[in-house]
């Protein structure tokens, strides 16, 4: 028993001694010197303090993971395992949760001005905004790659299709955004369908890559197209939306005189709370109907295992294309949601970068998992507004994350799903992720 | 015709640094079946490893001729060790343990693989693009036409000569390594069946884990050939270039080795002639349409083998 301890130990040193070598490859020229641009061209400003700290945290880091994780008889993570919530413990929570969370999503706005009054509540109330657009987001895209296992790298161009068709459709024809909402959703299905038709025949990774490159097409088109777009410079002074034809504004005929509400500002960011909440509760009540439908079922049997979708008759490219379109068309929503709150859209807003942070989302909050998706968005976009000076680092850990849980528990956090259809309704219980094989889709 | 020349000698140059790129693709594709989404960035930084060693060792144009030439093969090493080593630690980390997963799995992995390097290489080594003095001026004129509007001189400058030089003598290497050597038919064993290849005693960990060390050392030596013809690198090239080398690799037939390199220079050339006689702000559109029609149209790439899927 000694013995074995001391192999333990000795193994485990020389397991981490390996790896802080490996660390130091890795880390002495990126991290130890510093390219520095100087007057007379490049110099170096060398850190090895810097290095022999991520050194050691690798050293200790893995020492501690061999002696009490991977080795060990009792992983001391047991506990987080515990912590995730699984299998049926999963649809308990969630079934405990999304009431409470919704209770909490409608009352926010009211909550905020009780507890830190108009002008302290703004800034949290255009965070609680921002949060939910992701929210709609995730939802969207959960779609495309939740339901019908669809990789989308390009989905910030259905968002950016959304919003660029209302501003255009606003400066040009003087349309309202009542009436852009559902023209730019469609305007952004059409696109889908349009990349989608000769896409969709490929297999899940060239896909990926395909709507990788045609999120890039469209931001360098939107970025080059001067005359149409505005280019760099964008669009700016898109009108705000109404309240059934109130505007927000002081004086007569404004939202605040009609109600007889002394006018305030903070008027029109709960009114904008509340229109993205709705959206992306629609988003929401749309999805969970879609999946009693049969094309909802035929998109998660294409997920699981396509070769047997299609042996068993289901037209493949058609139900892939439904979930394209429609997780596009509330790309589309929610990109024209964004164009009326900021005012102004440029392409600057559309980036890959954006496309990752949706995906982050919707994987780390658990592919196909609605409930997943908020409190995903709501730690990654929520949380890292708390912790603004560490905002450069803000991607490094979105990436980071994405690899370490998707290796830790490749079904997301929340890998429980509801199922769809069951035998006996009392008895549905949530499916495990242990129970379903992923497919070759 | 002139301008066509020298627009040809150029987009050969720049298809060079591509196919170098293009065969960490392809060769990951070919015995693991996933596309490395990183390896753009490990091109990238490949590219800044290149950078401060050149930076360290005070290299400069001053620097005697001969002395430069191994200062910069002494630059082309270590870079090529240090970029195999992160290379192998992206496939330790993030794809190793996914094998056997579902399919979308290490794609999700790669991707976050990518972005985690990208913001790791601007946070540590700063945002600005860094610029670096041309190191090997001088070019050989070949010809001049006189002309109306002036002469129109064809030129090849002395550092496309020296890439073009190190891609074909790297591509013989490398396809002696892969035909020749133990490794290479071991590698060779793996992608055609994983699992007999293992039953017949290859260690298929050990050959994955190898091709990603190459496939990372000649994104290395594209990474330094890079920064040598641009003179300005920083952490967002290894995006384009990856999805640029990522289309070359399928233009050519994703899992050819010879396909990538053919790939690489069709690319690189079509590039070139796109910003020469069209528009230079669309050249990355052009990049992105053709990945598109091919993957349309001949999904199997010019010198690849259709794929069976099988249950």
């Amino acid at each position: 028993m000694a013995a074995q301890k001391q192999d333990l130990l000795a193994g485990s040193v020389k397991d981490a001694a390996l790896g802080a070598l490996v660390a130091f490859g890795l880390f002495a020229m990126l991290i130890g010197m510093k390219t520095e641009v100087g007057i007379g061209g490049l110099s170096i400003q060398y850190r090895w303090s810097a290095v022999a700290i991520a050194v050691g945290i690798v050293f200790f880091g893995r020492l501690a993971l061999n002696l009490f994780v991977w080795k060990s008889e009792r992983p001391v993570t047991g506990f987080l395992s515990g912590l995730v919530p699984s299998q049926a413990s999963a649809s308990r929570f969630s079934h405990l949760i999304t009431p409470l969370l919704f209770l909490l999503a409608v009352t926010l706005p009211f909550l905020l001005m009780y507890f830190l009054g108009t002008r302290g509540s703004r800034q949290y109330l255009d965070l609680a905004i921002l949060v939910t657009t992701y929210v709609m987001l995730g939802w969207g895209l959960n779609i495309v790659v939740g339901l019908a296992g669809l990789l989308d790298l390009g989905y910030v161009a259905f968002y950016a299709v959304g919003a660029y068709s209302y501003a255009l459709l606003a400066q040009y024809f003087g349309f309202s955004f009542w009436i852009c909402l559902p023209l730019a959703g469609i305007l952004a299905a059409f696109w889908g369908i349009i990349l989608g038709f000769p896409v969709l025949r490929l297999r899940g990774d060239y896909l990926a890559i395909v709507t990788l490159a045609f999120g890039e097409i469209i931001r360098v088109v939107l970025l080059n197209w001067y005359e149409f777009t505005g280019g760099p410079n964008g669009l700016s002074g898109i009108p705000r939306p109404s309240f059934f034809g109130l505007e927000f504004e002081r004086g007569e005929g404004g939202f605040a005189h009609f109600f007889g509400l002394e006018f305030n500002s903070i008027h029109r960011i709960v009114f904008l709370y509340y229109l993205i909440l709705v959206m992306a509760l629609v988003t929401n009540f749309v999805t969970m109907r879609l999946r009693k439908l049969p094309v909802g079922r035929a998109w998660e049997a294409l997920r699981e295992d396509e070769i047997a979708c299609r042996s068993l008759g289901i037209n493949t490219t058609n139900t892939k294309l439904t979930a394209f379109a429609i997780g596009a068309m509330f790309g589309g929503f929610a990109g024209s949601f964004f164009a009326t709150r900021q005012g102004f859209v440029s392409p600057e807003s559309f980036t890959f970068i954006e496309s990752a942070v949706i995906l982050a989302i919707v994987v780390l909050g658990g592919l196909g998992s609605q409930i997943g998706v908020v409190i995903a968005a709501v730690v990654m976009i929520g949380g890292f507004e708390f912790f603004r000076q560490f905002e450069e680092y803000r991607m490094l850990v979105f990436g980071l994350l994405m690899v370490v849980i998707m290796v830790w528990k490749p079904r997301g956090l929340i890998s429980t799903r509801a199922p769809s259809i069951a035998l006996d309704r009392k008895k549905a219980k949530g499916i495990s992720a242990d129970l379903v094989q992923e497919g070759h889709g | 015709m002139d301008y066509f020349i020298q627009q040809l000698i150029n987009g050969v140059t720049l298809g060079s640094i591509y196919g170098l790129i293009a065969i960490g693709y392809t060769m990951v594709y070919g015995i693991i079946g996933m596309i490395n989404f990183a390896h753009g960035d490990i091109f990238m930084v490949g590219s800044f490893i290149a950078l401060i060693v050149i930076i360290a060792l005070g290299i400069t144009a001053a620097t005697p001729l001969l002395l430069l030439i191994l200062a910069l093969g002494l630059v082309l090493v270590i870079a090529m060790a240090l970029t195999a080593v992160w290379g192998w630690t992206v496939e330790r980390i993030a794809y190793r343990p996914l094998r056997g997963s579902f399919r979308l799995a290490p794609l999700i992995t790669a991707i976050g693989a990518s972005i985690a390097l990208q913001n790791f290489v601007q946070i540590s080594q700063g945002a600005r693009t860094k610029p670096l003095q041309p190191l090997l001026g001088g070019n050989i004129k070949l010809w001049e036409t006189v002309g109306p509007g002036g002469n129109f001189v064809v030129q090849i400058s002395y550092m496309q000569i020296l890439i073009i030089v190190a891609t074909v003598l790297l591509m013989a290497g490398f396809t002696f390594l892969i035909t020749r050597t133990p490794l290479g038919r071991a590698q060779r064993a793996c992608e055609q069946d994983r699992k007999m290849a293992a039953l017949l005693g290859v260690n298929v960990d050990r050959t994955i884990s190898l091709t990603f060390v190459m496939g990372a050392s000649l994104a290395a030596v594209a990474g330094l050939m890079f920064l040598l013809y641009y003179g300005v690198i920083d952490f967002y090239i290894g995006f384009l270039a990856g999805v640029k080398a990522f289309t070359a690799a399928v233009l050519g037939g994703i899992g050819s080795l010879p396909g990538a390199m053919l790939g690489g220079l069709l690319i690189g050339l079509i590039e070139t002639f796109w910003s020469g006689y069209f528009s230079l702000e669309y050249k990355d559109v052009a990049a992105f349409s053709i990945l598109a029609i091919v993957l349309i149209f001949m999904p199997e790439g010019l010198l690849g083998k259709p794929e069976v899927e099988k249950v």
